[in-house]
């Protein structure tokens, strides 16, 4: 179907059914236990999970296919964030023309940084890389505040034109963003017995993005565009030697991988219409690095994986206080509970850093494959064929090199 | 490889996939049966702490979360209620808000527009959070207003010093307890000119962002309009973290005294470049050498050490004054953590206060109804003298503080020496100000 094999079909159709239940998936804990405090079910973070989602997927197709390991990827986030809400200061508050722009200023930002960067490899690109993030940045953060807003971050006012929509609301205050008359704030919510789930607009006009997007990303890896990808990665010395220039594809890859950075940094600004310059940090760079070597690098459900792993984390684990802690552990002895909590302090809220640090320390040495390859040797263990899929395993997962 | 043989077949399946795929989400629609977003219902409310835990301010954070730990407990019933017992407004029982006992969900901004803008949502979205409060610097307090706005909730500001939270940024839903920039530079000023003469030569040192130049142009302002001179105004990148080759060009400039607006580490550093470069020894124009730092915490005196002695500047508060309302908040901080309240904690407590008794007063948690009960309002008590609350930009109004490094420090919290205490009177202006012009406050929003 789609033109996919049976296999992709199926994991298509895996990734769809996965992304359109999160609402349900996400939120196991009835809303009022103790164990509440891990539903992750709420719009704001579930936009999140696909929108980085979107962003290590396009982030894959660069690293995972060409091996060029950009370290300034959150440039093009943050160029396709601005492009987004000024088209929603000066078009209309609805999100296609914005997602539109987004896509294509990205990609013409990664065209020209592409351009220049791809003249080296290894480590002399990534640092290329980083180097125009890092002037984005700082363009974005001071000389560029007419523009960017600086610090502050570009966010909508009551006087702007909005020229095909309305400037303010008749009560007086800012239209939220919108497609087609559907708000992206609007959410339903859905309570069965103890539990209630939430389903938002913004949400699933994410979630379908990332479909189409996962499908597109498909799509290359099994082209014979995708195919040279790989050629450039094994070894592009011999490629060059055989007569094929790689600078078109690797521009290409770029200027795809760009322009997935812009679509998400559009959606981001879709879902919440602020751009802030610190999207384009090298922190924020390092970051989708980290999703998609976490989830595994060349993979096609890793990035997603690693993004919400990494999103999760964030906003999960940095909430838990002490409190919350005392609450759990309530029913040990006065001493003991102590005792527990302040040996769990340092992994909680202010510590969510330490403990995302050491799992991903855990996944890179012992599954240097990523969560897929855990998620294969699970699976491997639970059907018993371990000693079978030994071999084929080594060709379904590529670590990064 | 690539398959692209196309059959009739596939296409109609495909097409059918794609069609039920679309079709999906246009069957959920807005509905949302409660008066106002998060209305609590229960035996208890939620308020937000949205902090920063890690990045520069984490130091402010900390005692930020330290002072809403503390107003909670008071709300509760719970410790001596410290400033409760001195507010001016009596309609806090001990009893919660409003009968309901006081809950709190903390958070880390990073100190990044978009992590705090991500933890303020989950607040509001998971947690059933009705007021947002807390942050340290002016880009996330304009950040999580703009979205307290949207959701509709209340957001107190914690510390924010920028004109423009409340200026060309304000919105109806967004309330600032803590000073700006403006307010520093018409305190500082009369003190400057009457210390250091009012025919001297400044020569600025600015951070290169919003708050740096809203500061910059506030001071510059207030100097010249008692007769100084702004020789030169002289940008530096955030990230800077060495100063010498900006202070170099200072001593051939001709200016006699040097303005540094930095906040937080950067202004450690480039205060700490401009001692050593013995700037303070230097006689220019037949006048002592001079520097000032127009914001100032007790956190960033202790980073500077020794070089903050008889430095100028302004703060919003300090533990040190004498009021009732500041003996009582800094016994009962001090019974709880051991050290005296840093200005951050003092205006986080402020404003849950604040929030708190604004509910009680209105009689609902409605934000409509407590925006009305802020606005205009006036109080004492709480440590600042009579403050009002001003209905037109929602900043308050009060006494503000210029102080100076102290040359003998008594203890490392005891860094500070309050130089004068400028009535409100002098550092008021019009809504519609220059420096604050631009924006406009719009309508509450109530989320229903």
């Amino acid at each position: 179907m789609f033109g996919l094999d049976r296999k992709d079909t199926a994991l298509l159709a895996i990734v769809a059914l996965l992304t359109l239940l999160a609402p349900f998936i996400l939120n196991p804990f009835p809303a009022g236990s103790a164990m509440a405090q891990f539903n992750a079910g709420y719009p704001d973070l579930m936009q999140r999970f696909v929108i980085f989602g979107i962003f290590a997927i396009g982030f894959n197709i660069l690293f995972g296919l060409t091996g060029y390991l950009s370290f300034g990827h959150a440039a093009f986030l943050g160029v396709g964030s601005y492009a987004a809400v000024w088209m929603f200061k000066l078009l209309s508050m609805n999100i296609l023309p914005a997602i539109f722009l987004a896509v294509v200023i990205a990609g013409l930002f990664a065209l020209v940084i592409g351009y220049v960067s791809l003249r080296r490899s290894g480590i002399y690109f990534s640092i290329l890389t980083l180097a125009f993030a890092q002037m984005s940045y700082a363009l974005a953060y001071s000389v560029l505040t007419p523009v960017t807003n600086g610090e502050t971050g570009l966010q909508l006012t009551l006087d702007d034109p909005r020229i095909l929509g309305s400037s303010a609301t008749a009560d007086g205050s800012i239209p939220v963003t919108s497609l087609f008359g559907f708000e992206m704030r609007s959410a339903t919510e859905l309570a069965l017995g103890p539990w209630t789930f939430t389903f938002s607009v913004g949400y699933y006009v994410c979630a379908v993005a990332m479909i189409l997007a996962f499908y597109m990303a498909i799509r290359i890896f099994r082209s014979p565009f995708g195919m040279m990808l790989r050629a450039i990665k094994s070894n592009q010395t011999r490629m060059n030697y055989t007569g094929l220039n790689a600078r078109p594809y690797t521009l290409a890859a770029f200027v795809i991988s760009g322009m997935y950075a812009g679509l998400a940094g559009g959606l981001l600004a879709a879902m919440d219409p602020l751009a802030g310059a610190e999207r384009m940090q090298w922190t924020a760079s390092g970051e989708v690095v980290l999703m998609t070597i976490l989830g595994g690098a060349g993979t096609l459900i890793g990035p997603v994986l690693g993004a919400g792993f990494i999103k999760y984390f964030e906003n999960i684990f940095s909430k838990i206080n002490d409190n919350i802690l005392h609450g759990w552990f309530a029913f040990m002895p006065d001493g003991l509970e102590d005792a527990v909590v302040f040996l769990l302090h340092p992994f909680i809220g202010k510590g969510w850093h330490l403990t995302l640090g050491i799992l991903f320390m855990l996944v890179v040495i012992f599954l240097p494959g990523g969560l897929v390859e855990g998620g294969q040797r699970i699976w491997a263990w639970v059907t018993g064929k371990n000693r079978r899929s030994a071999k084929k395993r080594a060709t379904t997962t590529e670590p990064a090199e | 490889m690539s398959k692209n043989s196309v059959t009739r077949r596939g296409v109609l399946k495909s097409g059918a996939v794609a069609g039920a795929g679309v079709a999906l989400p246009t069957i959920f629609t807005a509905s949302s049966a409660a008066a106002f977003t998060n209305e609590p219902t229960g035996s208890s409310v939620t308020l937000g702490f949205n902090v920063p835990q890690t990045g520069p301010y984490a130091d402010e954070g900390a005692d930020e979360l330290r002072a809403y730990e503390l107003a909670v407990e008071h709300l509760n019933g719970g410790g001596d209620g410290g400033m409760m017992g001195t507010f001016s407004s009596k309609a806090l029982q001990g009893n919660g808000i409003l009968g309901k006992k006081v809950e709190y969900v903390t958070g880390d901004t990073q100190t990044k527009s978009d992590a705090a803008r991500a933890s303020a949502q989950s607040m509001i979205q998971k947690d059933g959070a009705i007021m947002i409060t807390g942050g340290s610097s002016s880009g996330v307090a304009v950040a999580v207003q703009g979205l307290c706005q949207e959701a509709g909730v209340i957001f107190m500001a914690g510390l924010t010093h920028s004109n423009d939270t409340t200026g060309k940024d304000k919105k109806a839903n967004g309330f600032r307890h803590f000073f700006n920039a403006y307010m520093s530079g018409a305190a500082l000023a009369p003190v400057l000119a009457e210390l250091y003469g009012d025919d001297r030569k400044a020569y600025h040192l600015t951070a290169d962002y919003t708050w740096g130049w809203t500061q910059q142009e506030s001071i510059a302002a207030a100097t010249e309009a008692l007769g100084w001179e702004t020789v030169e105004n002289v940008l530096t990148p955030l990230a800077a973290t060495d100063f010498s080759s900006y202070i170099a060009p200072v001593l051939n400039s001709g200016a006699d005294v040097l303005v540094l607006n930095h906040y937080g580490g950067n202004m450690v550093n480039s205060l700490t470049n401009a001692v050593q470069f013995g700037l303070r020894e230097k006689q220019v124009n037949g006048k002592n050498f001079e520097i000032v730092v127009p914001l100032f915490s007790r956190l960033m005196a202790r980073g500077a050490g020794e070089n903050i002695k008889g430095i100028l500047g302004s703060t919003n508060w300090h533990w040190s004054l004498q009021d009732e309302g500041t003996k009582a908040f800094v016994k009962s901080f001090g019974t709880k953590y051991g050290f005296p309240p840093s200005q951050a904690a003092h205006t986080c407590y402020a404003q849950t206060l604040l929030y708190a008794d604004a509910v009680e007063r209105a009689g609902s948690f409605n934000p409509c109804a407590v925006v009305e009960a802020l606005e205009g309002f006036e109080f004492d008590g709480l440590g600042n003298g009579p403050t009002l609350y001003r209905a037109e930009d929602h900043q308050c109004f009060k006494d503000v503080l210029v102080v100076k490094g102290k040359e003998n420090p008594t203890s490392e919290f005891d860094l500070l020496e309050v130089v004068q205490i400028t009535p409100r009177a002098q550092v008021e202006y019009a809504p519609d100000h220059p420096m604050f012009a631009g924006g406009a406050l719009g309508s509450c929003n109530s989320g229903a």
